[in-house]
């Protein structure tokens, strides 16, 4: 039997970098990981021998660089190094594609809609002033309405003078924009189906909702919000794959004293009298401490790791509720060499370098998503593919590749059963399919492929449907409402008892925030002094 | 298919090879995705060919626009502030034109080429806003960018220049006039026209004659001084004439994220250019408001004491005791022809009338030591360097 200060169950990123700032605190911290590698869904595996795996998330720009900075990441390996540009491959033979260059972006934009190139402009300025908006709130916890609390006033009426700042016909824009699909918000600004279609992808990325779904166009801001050294909408790859990020922040954590367990996997939290006590582990052994904090979804930590009747009865019901749906799959393929794309003119700076996506209608992007009503894999499905080996030297033998495909939609579970082995392979197929269309060469360099379907996921990793968010970034669960309308602030309705995943405020993404913002809040009520950096803020 | 390839360096203007040519400083940046020179081999020199004989600036990016059709006329006076009814076929216009809340979306000049016929050049690219702005007009509009050349040939001879390419009529030609001659099969457009405040013309020609053009031209001038010029002269000289200059001296509305960083045209002295005795443009009803109700900003000329120039300056009430912060230098340079220390600000109302005095906080550096001074500054309401040559028709031989 051991005893802690501290607690964090899952070593994902989020779940390191709250144990990093507790540790920083002074607290005796134990971060514990079910599985034989740390990470979660930040990991670098070699499934294929001296191939390294970003096999989960794969690009990384939201990372906090405030916490990158704190936590000094750079000391304990981490890198990220910016790429540049996406290509969409068009039925008819053509591409549309966007460059890092402005001008470039802007010359391949006219080529396909002059209204549209210069159309871009206005696009990204009120996007941008979304981002704005909401970049702010990233390392801040989420007001709480009700509360008269001179903290949660203190954050309520910041929170307000950042509206007002905007101005009466910008504050009609901001509310329009957090409600309305992403479709629509694009038909305000483009006219070319292909160009609406390539931007389109970012609304419904790790969301069980379509382009034409109300909410989509705030899930944009997941995708452009984050930025590579302040050039925010700009994506980087993790130096050595998305497991670095995670691999540094354990340094963090082991630099400041704390330990990371795997092989630990939590069976049970202990409440009694309603206060945690500790863990039991799935081994039997018991830990304790006077604080948990749990990095898993909500579902999994109050729905699996816990006792109903040690919770409020209406808080259960709402994680019950919690939308937190499998939508996305994903195909870790390695390659005998770099596919060609016989659309692309020869020695094009795309190959290898851009976000390559194979569907270039916004019917085709419906469609795909009606797949997944009709509880399926989608046929014609989106596909987020990159090849990071192409950049990052590290990650495959020279001249051979790993590409990452994000695939949607791919539902947790076929017609409400589980997966069948044939159905795996049909969803393989589809992929690979639908990428040989524009790669005649692309199956015969294949060298092996790691297919996930939510499921896998879930039963992988641990996330709820393996919904890559932790719960939909819709407007109901987010803010104060996320996860659970009253419970915003990290705190679970046990004491002692904290969350710290992506099932919290601000949500999704390896941002690493809802840990940070957690760590704050667990330092507050123990009255010790706070470590974790403010945002930069951006006046 | 064959896959197509867009160029995604740098583009080249017609007249590159020429450029190319007299550079000898290889200092090129980016103008709305052409290569543009900065300087070409020293530009102090360059600055006083436009003073003193005759600089020829490259402006073949600047974005051009043609707008035709029954409605042509009606459709650019709902778009720009002013009364386009009173620029007849012939004339040029400096114009502004605002989003709906009277914020200024960029400000470019609209040449009347033939009756019903127009071209709008400006320095930012707006196609999407002004094909929405032309939903209910019977109009046409068209990129013709790079469908035409053009220089700018700026200086006190230029007018001689241009007279010996035998240019009839080149004479009655009055400032803001253009005209059209025939040379070299095509069709060379001649605006008295630009952006140095001195005495000079702009020509439009179809880019395949643009060489010839340039040979012509260059051929004309070489008694009379005539240089190439890059960007940096350039953008001396305009500030002596107190014209603005986009994202600097004002944002365009649709980049700007923030708000309030935005100015209506009341708010950067262009109350001149805004009409409300004609019919519905669009920013109207906010102009209007904002005249009843006062502006926030006003951009003011300084002419600042001393010859430390004051690059980014914040700018203040009073020298010390109970100064307020009101404002920014927004561009600023030491004038060689005026011998001043000059500067365009943006400051809050009701500072900066003209003949008021406020305060400049100006940070120099001597020998890599950093020194501050607080310069007292006059609002001046003319333009620094308004020759008299400028406006004379016919013009002076130098």
């Amino acid at each position: 039997m051991k005893k802690y200060d501290a607690i964090v169950i899952g070593a994902g990123h989020n779940g390191l970098a709250n144990a990093a700032f507790l540790a920083k605190a002074g607290l005796n911290v134990v971060c514990l990981e079910k599985n034989d590698y740390i990470g979660g869904a930040a990991v670098s595996r070699e499934l294929y021998k001296d191939w390294k795996y970003s096999n989960c998330s794969y690009v990384c720009s939201l990372l906090r660089p405030e916490i990158y900075r704190d936590l000094e990441l750079h000391k304990h390996g981490l890198q990220v190094t910016p790429y540049g540009g996406s290509v969409q491959f068009m039925e008819n033979g053509d591409y549309f594609a966007s460059y890092h260059d402005p001008e470039a972006a802007h010359r391949e934009i006219a080529r396909h809609s002059k209204h549209d190139a210069d159309a871009y402009t206005r696009y990204s300025t009120d996007t941008m002033r979304q981002c704005r908006l909401i970049r702010d709130f990233l390392l801040r916890t989420a007001p709480d309405p009700t509360s008269f609390k001179p903290k949660d006033i203190k954050e309520l009426i910041l929170l307000g003078n950042k509206f007002l700042e905007l101005g009466e016909d910008r504050l009609y824009e901001t509310l329009r924009f957090w409600t309305m699909s992403v479709a629509d918000y694009l038909d305000e600004y483009f006219e070319k189906d292909v160009v609406k279609t390539a931007f389109s992808g970012s609304g419904i990325i790790g969301t069980a909702l379509g382009i034409h779904s109300p909410g989509t166009a705030y899930v944009l801001l997941h995708h452009y919000m984050g930025d590579v050294d302040g050039n925010v909408g700009t994506w980087g790859f993790a130096r050595g794959g998305m497991g670095a990020v995670s691999d540094s922040l354990a340094g963090a954590v082991q630099a400041y004293g704390g330990e990371v367990r795997s092989e630990a996997g939590v069976d049970q939290i202990i409440v009694k009298h309603n206060r945690v006590k500790g863990v039991a582990l799935e081994n039997g052994e018991e830990i304790y401490a006077p604080v948990v904090v749990s990095n898993m979804d909500v579902k999994r930590t109050f729905l699996n790791c816990m006792d109903e009747k040690d919770l409020p009865e209406n808080f259960y019901k709402r994680v019950k509720n919690f939308k937190i749906r499998g939508s996305s799959g994903k195909l870790n393929i390695a390659l005998d060499g770099m596919p060609t794309f016989p659309a692309l003119p020869k020695g094009s700076e795309l190959i290898g370098n851009a976000d390559m996506h194979f569907i270039d209608s916004m019917e085709r992007m419906e469609l795909a998503y009606d797949d997944w009503k009709d509880g399926t894999w989608s046929k014609d499905p989106y596909i987020d593919c990159t090849i990071p080996s192409a950049v990052d030297p590290t990650m495959t033998p020279p001249g051979k590749h790993f590409m990452s495909c994000f695939v949607q939609y791919c539902p947790a579970q076929i017609e409400g059963r589980a997966w069948t082995s044939e159905e795996r392979d049909g969803f393989t197929k589809s992929v690979i399919d639908q990428i040989s269309n524009y790669s005649p060469d692309f199956k015969d360099l294949i060298l092996h492929v790691e297919t996930r379907t939510p499921q896998d996921i879930e039963d992988q990793i641990g996330i709820t449907e393996g919904n890559i968010f932790h719960g939909e970034l819709t407007m109901d669960q987010l803010l104060f409402n996320r996860p659970v309308p009253g419970y915003a602030q990290y705190r679970a309705p046990v004491n002692g008892l904290y969350m710290c995943g992506s099932s919290t405020h601000p949500g999704g993404g390896v941002m690493a925030a809802p840990g940070a913002n957690a760590a704050r809040e667990i330092l507050y009520d123990l009255k010790l002094k706070n470590t974790v950096p403010e945002n930069f803020g951006d006046d | 298919m064959t896959p197509v390839k867009i160029n995604t360096g740098r583009l080249r203007t017609p007249f590159y090879p020429r450029l190319a040519e007299l550079d000898c400083l290889n200092t090129w940046h980016n103008w709305a995705g052409y290569s543009s020179p900065e300087a070409l081999y020293c530009e102090d020199m360059e600055y006083f060919a436009i003073r003193n004989s005759t600089g020829v600036f490259d402006i073949t990016p600047m974005t051009k626009y043609r707008i035709t059709g029954p409605d042509a006329l009606d459709y650019l006076n709902r778009l720009v502030t002013r009364d386009m009814r009173k620029i007849k076929p012939g004339r040029v216009a400096y114009a502004i034109w605002c989003d709906d809340q009277g914020q200024v979306i960029d400000d470019g000049t609209i040449f009347h080429l033939r009756e019903g016929e127009y071209r709008l050049c400006s320095q930012e690219r707006h196609f999407a806003w002004l094909t929405t702005a032309a939903i209910g007009f019977d109009v046409s509009i068209k990129e013709e960018t790079v469908e035409i050349a053009a220089l700018a040939v700026q200086g006190p001879t230029s007018y001689s220049v241009l007279k010996n390419m035998a240019i009839d009529g080149l004479d009655a030609l009055k400032p803001f006039g253009l005209m059209h001659h025939q040379i070299f099969d095509t069709e060379l457009m001649i605006s008295r026209t630009g952006f140095t405040g001195d005495l000079g013309y702009e020509l439009w020609i179809d880019p395949d004659k643009a060489i010839d053009l340039w040979d012509a031209l260059f051929e004309a001038g070489k008694l009379h001084g005539i240089k190439a010029i890059g960007t940096h002269a350039l953008d001396l000289a305009r500030k002596e004439a107190g014209y603005l200059a986009p994202f600097e001296d004002f944002l365009p509305a649709e980049t700007t994220v923030r708000t309030g960083r935005t100015r209506s045209p009341l708010e950067i002295g262009m109350e001149w250019l805004v009409d409300f005795n004609k019919d519905n443009f669009n920013g109207r009803r906010a102009l209007l408001k904002e005249k009843a109700e006062g502006s926030n900003w006003r951009l003011v000329k300084l002419d600042i004491e001393g010859n430390k120039t004051a690059d980014h300056s914040f700018i203040y009430s009073q020298e010390k005791n109970n100064s307020e912060e009101i404002g920014f230098i927004t561009s600023a340079t030491w004038s060689p022809i005026c011998k001043q220390n000059i500067a365009l600000g943006t400051v809050r109302t009701p500072y900066g009338k003209p003949g008021d005095n406020v305060w400049v906080e100006v940070y120099y550096q001597r020998e890599m030591h950093w020194n501050r001074v607080m310069a007292k500054a006059t609002v001046v309401d003319k333009p620094f360097w308004f020759p008299p040559r400028r406006g004379a028709t016919p013009p002076a031989p130098f």
